[in-house]
């Protein structure tokens, strides 16, 4: 564990002290009861840092940014104060690595997979993820057309397994090998050196980049999710056989049923209506 | 058999008997205490599965052959560069002076930085000058990192060859009337190079290990085979098939090195 | 004997090595054909007087002359002096990568241009004439020190040097080696060889050389035949020397 993520525990976990000497107990849903890692608190972890538009300025306890609202509305809707929110950080290796975890669900865009689930649990989704194709402006000045038999022949990039392997690999079928990356940071890189053409990524972050971080970007087209037998899914991770599931996803279940959910996709994750499907 | 054979044989048979009871008793801790453990079961699904190794190791190998391939082309430019740069510290002549001053400020600049962050600055910085394809491969710049900053290591032990090389062989050729080019060339790398394979040997084994290093700038080689695998399945098994790849050829690497080593030693004593 | 037009004259050759002088001022003059010993004790300066001759160490001041050239002029080009003046060491300093052929061949290909072919006919006969004819594809750490010596002086000779420099080429051998490098130093003498020695064979130098030079602290204390020398020395250091070495 990062000092970071100690510090974080341990502010969170002062403050949590504070707080239940201070006010009444909330009034707690009974499913959550004895099901958390900490009592009367619970534990939501997510990137570090973790990445806009997912989470604002990497401070998830300000509730701006896409999961963090969501994990505020699952902890209200399960019965926790704001203040009962304890926020950790994990990497995705800490995330599925054997052992006790330090949180009670873990967010950071986890695509959820049948492989994924056999050796931890996830909710039931969140968020739909239609994968988008990030490229520079040049190349669409080029002539580039967002056609399948025209990105066989690019220089593909890949910064996220799940999300983006299955697209590249299995759906365009480049005619040379992706070059692969560790984060979204390297694949801009990658791009800005002309090592690549394009990159995959999931909408959100395509459309952030090409906003934000890539001057040039251009998010060139998305994929209709009836084009991958698998839509990219993101839920919440849990440790395998967690109690705590069913709680989640009645809670999230909730969030769909009155419409928050949409609600929130729509405050925090830009609108991509503009973004042409793939051909 | 004589009084000291005797003796012998009694203390061989003594130790044969002390190791292989503490073999023993080591790989019983491990097999019977370690399952034990109450997180085993789940360590041995994250990092031991069989069906993960089965199906993540034929892409493994697969990666594995970029390894060897971006060694195999890396290793002599290594020995070249690392060559020239050697050559370039021990040279005596006066007018020269500036080029020891270049060859011993590369070496320390290069011993004096991470690999990887080499990788980074030189793979990505370079392409972004605007360099057209396919000059702006991160193939071909991230092997001119791992060798700038291998010759590097190679040109220091490679010096001390040099260096090793006793004085009166240098003597001995220009008391011929041979050039010092000549006697550099004929008399004492000939010398040196012998007495620093070994050395050499590791530091190719470890360049080996470190070309896993250049997946950080893209190309798909075990170390990121394997990431991508980790990250499909949520498990942590195919590493252990790439430290298994791993091992079936550093094993033999090392002890050939250990090898050429301990000849080496036992020629000289 | 006749004074004949002199091979190598030196005049006031001076030697450092930081603060201290091991050549103060030498003067000598070798004629054609002769064998001169320098006799001394260790630290007298001999060797060096020899290394500086062959260009190995640089003089600080004075001049040498080989024929009418200045060997010690600063910035000459050494290269073709030493091919002209060949030295041979105490520690035989073959090169021990190569078989003994190949350290005589070394040279002459690199320096002198000749091809192998060209050199085998005399190589052959020089290690036959020595006696090493067996063991010219032999490495030098298979040979015995008389033997690695023998080959260390071919190597010189290879080179057709008009002088031969020897530094205490036997005091790294053992006693019974001894004799097969004199005799092949005698060889050379009687062939006519210009020859300097710094030796502590005693015995042959009185036997053989020509002249005498004994040395003590960098300075050339007395010459003359090897009969003045070692029976009337007049320098009392001579004698002393001479005193302690034949007691």
């Amino acid at each position: 564990m990062s000092s970071f993520q100690l510090k974080a525990f341990g502010f969170g976990t002062v403050l949590a002290a504070i707080a239940a000497l201070s006010t009444p107990t909330y009034a707690m849903d009974a499913c959550a009861t004895g099901k958390t890692i900490t009592e009367g608190k619970l534990t939501i972890a997510t990137g570090n840092p973790a990445y806009y538009p997912w989470v604002h300025d990497d401070t998830p306890q300000s509730g701006k940014g896409f999961e963090a609202a969501v994990g505020y509305a699952v902890a209200d809707k399960m019965g926790f104060a704001k203040d009962d929110v304890v926020w950790v950080r994990t990497s995705f290796d800490e995330a599925i690595q054997p052992g006790a975890k330090n949180f009670d669900f873990n967010m950071q865009q986890y695509s959820i997979t049948e492989e994924r689930e056999r050796v931890v649990d996830f909710s039931d989704p969140y968020y739909a993820a239609p994968a988008a194709i990030l490229v520079r402006q040049k190349t669409v000045d080029a002539g580039l057309k967002p056609e399948m038999a025209a990105l066989k022949a690019l220089k593909w990039g890949v910064a996220q397994a799940t999300t983006a392997l299955p697209v590249v690999t299995q759906t365009i079928q480049p005619e040379s090998d992706p070059l692969f990356y560790d984060d979204t940071a390297n694949a801009v890189a990658a791009m800005q050196a002309d090592q690549i053409d394009a990159a995959i990524f999931d909408l959100p972050t395509a459309l952030y980049l090409s906003a934000v971080v890539l001057d040039d970007g251009v998010v060139l087209g998305q994929f209709p999710a009836a084009q991958s037998d698998n839509p990219d899914q993101f839920g919440m991770l849990m440790a395998e056989g967690n109690p705590i599931k069913e709680c989640v996803d009645a809670a999230l279940a909730e969030l769909k049923t009155d419409g928050s959910l949409t609600e929130i996709e729509a405050e925090w994750l830009q609108a991509a209506t503009n973004v042409p499907l793939v051909k | 058999m004589n009084r000291r054979e005797a003796y012998e044989a009694r203390q061989r048979k003594r130790a044969l008997i002390l190791a292989t009871i503490s073999t023993l008793l080591v790989v019983a801790i491990l097999v019977i205490f370690v399952p034990m453990a109450p997180g085993w079961e789940q360590v041995r699904k994250s990092f031991f599965s069989g069906d993960v190794f089965v199906q993540s190791f034929p892409k493994m190998a697969k990666a594995f052959l970029l390894n060897i391939a971006i060694f195999a082309w890396s290793a002599p430019l290594v020995a070249i560069v690392g060559l020239l740069i050697a050559l370039a510290r021990s040279v005596r002549s006066p007018a020269l002076f500036p080029l020891r001053i270049f060859g011993a400020a590369y070496v320390d600049i290069f011993r004096g930085l991470p690999v990887v962050l080499v990788i980074y600055l030189i793979g990505f910085g370079i392409p972004g000058l605007g360099l057209p394809r396919p000059y702006n491969s991160p193939y071909i710049w991230g092997t001119v990192a791992l060798v700038l900053t291998y010759s590097a290591y190679v040109a220091e032990i490679l010096r001390s060859g040099i260096e090793s090389v006793h004085a009166s062989q240098r003597a001995a050729g220009l008391s011929l009337g041979m050039s010092e080019r000549s006697v550099m060339r004929d008399i004492v790398l000939p010398q040196a190079i012998r007495r620093v394979v070994p050395a050499n040997m590791n530091m190719l084994i470890a360049m080996q290990k470190d070309v896993a290093l250049l997946s950080f700038i893209g190309p798909v080689e075990i170390l990121r085979q394997a990431g991508i695998f980790k990250s499909l399945f949520a498990n942590f098994t195919p590493y252990v098939v790439a430290a298994a790849i791993f091992l079936v050829v550093t094993i033999p690497a090392t002890r050939y090195a250990d090898y050429l080593m301990n000849r080496q030693r036992d020629a000289r004593s | 004997m006749l004074e004949a037009e002199p091979k190598l004259r030196m005049r006031g050759v001076v030697k450092n090595f930081g603060d201290h002088a091991v050549l103060r001022g030498i003067d000598l003059t070798v004629s054609e054909g002769e064998m001169v010993c320098l006799i001394g004790a260790s630290g007298s300066g001999k060797s060096t007087l020899l290394r500086c001759l062959n260009g190995l160490e640089p003089v600080d001041d004075g001049e040498i002359f080989l024929d009418s050239l200045d060997i010690a002029e600063p910035g000459l080009d050494l290269g073709p002096v030493r091919q002209r003046i060949g030295i041979v060491f105490q520690s035989f300093n073959l090169f021990p990568h190569m078989n003994a052929l190949e350290n005589v061949l070394l040279a002459p290909r690199r320096v002198l241009g000749k091809t192998r072919d060209q050199m085998m006919g005399e190589a052959e006969a020089l290690f036959t004439r020595f006696g090493l004819a067996a063991h010219m594809h032999k490495y030098p750490d298979q040979l015995s020190g008389g033997q690695q010596q023998r080959v260390a002086i071919i190597r010189a000779l290879a080179m057709k040097p008009e002088v031969m420099l020897f530094d205490e080429v036997t005091s790294a051998l053992d006693p019974e080696l001894v004799g097969e490098v004199l005799d092949v130093l005698r060889a050379l003498q009687a062939e006519g060889m210009t020859m300097i020695l710094a030796t502590h064979e005693m015995r042959f130098a009185r036997d053989v050389a020509d002249r005498i030079c004994f040395m003590d602290a960098g300075v050339m204390l007395e010459e003359g035949t090897p009969d003045v020398i070692f029976s009337a020395p007049k320098n009392e250091r001579t004698k002393a020397f001479l005193k302690s070495i034949l007691v």
